[in-house]
């Protein structure tokens, strides 16, 4: 009687305001079936990976149409690495330029969804990603 | 792949956050094994103090958790909280926010935030709740603060499991106590009225008063009624004050207590049997075709209970009775 469900932080680390991207994720991935736990707006690396490990996620999301996304991402690694938490999927949406994709693959990021991307492709991708 | 039951039990006993988190998904999903990790983890604790914090959607429950847990804090205490939102009936997912709202509590170090959706199972978020605060008693937070939105049976059903219950009300809306009204009014050992910088607080509190002079009476001393703006932290120190003091006078509550543990035990019982049951059913095909049967119109679903006895019957290996 096993009734295993996927979690999945949403966060948005830095200072941009725009929380409509993370907010459509969030109910999107809610629709899918996922247990969502949304953080929210102007969160740090640090407090974004501490939830990620109180609340067991298999999966963080980040949003960020900063621009800062390479500097950003790049914390929120480096804090699941000194966490030994790389088991927990990664993946970033927002605006990010083409060319910064690889860059942001390089550094451990398992999905990236540009502006435009369909909530179904972030569900299945995740579906895909996290072994039930 | 997971890390064992063993490594994970040790890692809750040196207070390994990582360790704990992981023992709450695994006892959540009902993991095999489950059931003997709480069995360990049992005897580990006994010593938190439980709150359950309940109220109407917009009362301000999550920020009020977040300033009590940081007074609890500034008093040496540490604190769990576990924050429960309910599942979609539809999708079966879940919209966990209450974080939130807790802008305090998510920094300080003492404090474990989990975050629960009530998944809709069997019997289930009453005994999932129980078990989670049971496992941040074993880890060894001294309060634990179950918030979940006061609406609903599976709700009061939560609170019911703490040591002390807090309602939470606020000014405009209706009468204040509209929300109250679903069984909630009779566990409450204690009221808040949050919002309370706002306009109609007052009569708020004067409300509740008076519906509990008329339903306490002569039944002992009424529940406190204290006002408070969690966001300002207004009035949380007193509110804290009155919660301390309530751990101690806990004791009355003894009777209560026997009572927990047999609703627990036949909840348990119950949801273990269900299983078992639905399990069986859904492999013989059974349960489906009386569905089917009663979809054509050509039995009804008290027949359908009838003619799933006797799988029941052998299955626990009980003679038929009259």
């Amino acid at each position: 009687m096993n009734n295993k469900k996927i979690r999945v932080l949403i966060a948005k680390p830095g200072l941009d305001g725009h929380e409509r991207g993370a907010r459509i994720i969030a109910y999107g991935l809610r629709d899918a079936g996922f247990e969502v736990i949304y953080t929210g707006l102007r969160q740090s690396p640090e407090q974004i990976v501490s939830a990620a490990l109180q609340e067991d996620v298999d999966v963080i999301g980040l949003s960020i149409l900063s621009g800062a996304h390479l500097s950003l991402t790049q914390k929120v690694v480096d804090q699941l690495k000194s966490k030994k938490a790389e088991d927990i999927l990664l993946i970033v949406g927002g605006v990010i330029p083409e060319q910064d994709v690889a860059s942001l693959k390089e550094m451990g990021v398992a999905g990236v969804f540009t502006a435009g991307s369909a909530v179904s492709q972030v569900a299945g991708f995740i579906s895909e990603s996290v072994a039930c | 792949m997971q890390a064992s039951w063993e490594t994970l039990l040790d890692g809750v006993k040196k207070g390994n956050e990582r360790s704990l988190a992981r023992i709450i998904t695994l006892v959540e999903n009902r993991e095999n094994g489950w059931k003997d990790a709480m069995k360990r983890l049992y005897p580990l604790g006994g010593k938190a103090k439980i709150i359950g914090v309940t109220g109407s959607p917009g009362a301000g429950k999550s920020t009020l958790t977040n300033s009590i847990a940081r007074e609890l804090v500034s008093r040496g205490r540490t604190v769990g909280i576990i924050a429960v939102d309910p599942s979609s009936p539809f999708s079966g997912g879940a919209l966990l926010g209450d974080r939130l709202r807790m802008r305090d509590a998510v920094n300080l170090p003492e404090i474990f935030i989990r975050s629960m959706a009530t998944r809709g199972a069997l019997g289930g978020l009453c005994q999932g709740a129980r078990d989670v605060s049971r496992i941040l008693d074993a880890f060894g937070k001294d309060v634990i603060l179950i918030e979940t939105v006061g609406v609903g049976q599976d709700e009061v059903e939560v609170v019911k499991t703490a040591d002390l219950v807090m309602v939470v009300c606020v000014p405009g809306q209706g009468d204040g106590i509209q929300a109250l009204k679903a069984g909630i009014m009779e566990i409450a050992d204690l009221y808040v009225v949050n919002k309370a910088d706002r306009e109609g607080a007052h009569e708020v509190a004067a409300d509740i008063g008076g519906m509990l002079d008329i339903a306490s009476e002569g039944s002992g001393p009424r529940p406190p009624i204290l006002k408070t703006s969690a966001i300002n932290y207004q009035g949380v120190r007193e509110l804290v004050d009155v919660l301390v003091h309530g751990f101690d006078a806990g004791k009355n509550r003894a009777d209560w207590r026997a009572l927990r543990i047999k609703e627990e035990i036949l909840s348990l019982m119950e949801s273990e049997i269900l299983h078992y049951l639905q399990d069986k059913w859904d492999r013989t095909g059974d349960l489906d075709k009386a569905i089917h049967q009663i979809l054509k119109q050509q039995t009804d679903p008290y027949s359908a209970a009838d003619s799933l006895l006797p799988l029941m019957r052998e299955a626990f290996g009980i003679k038929e009775t009259t």
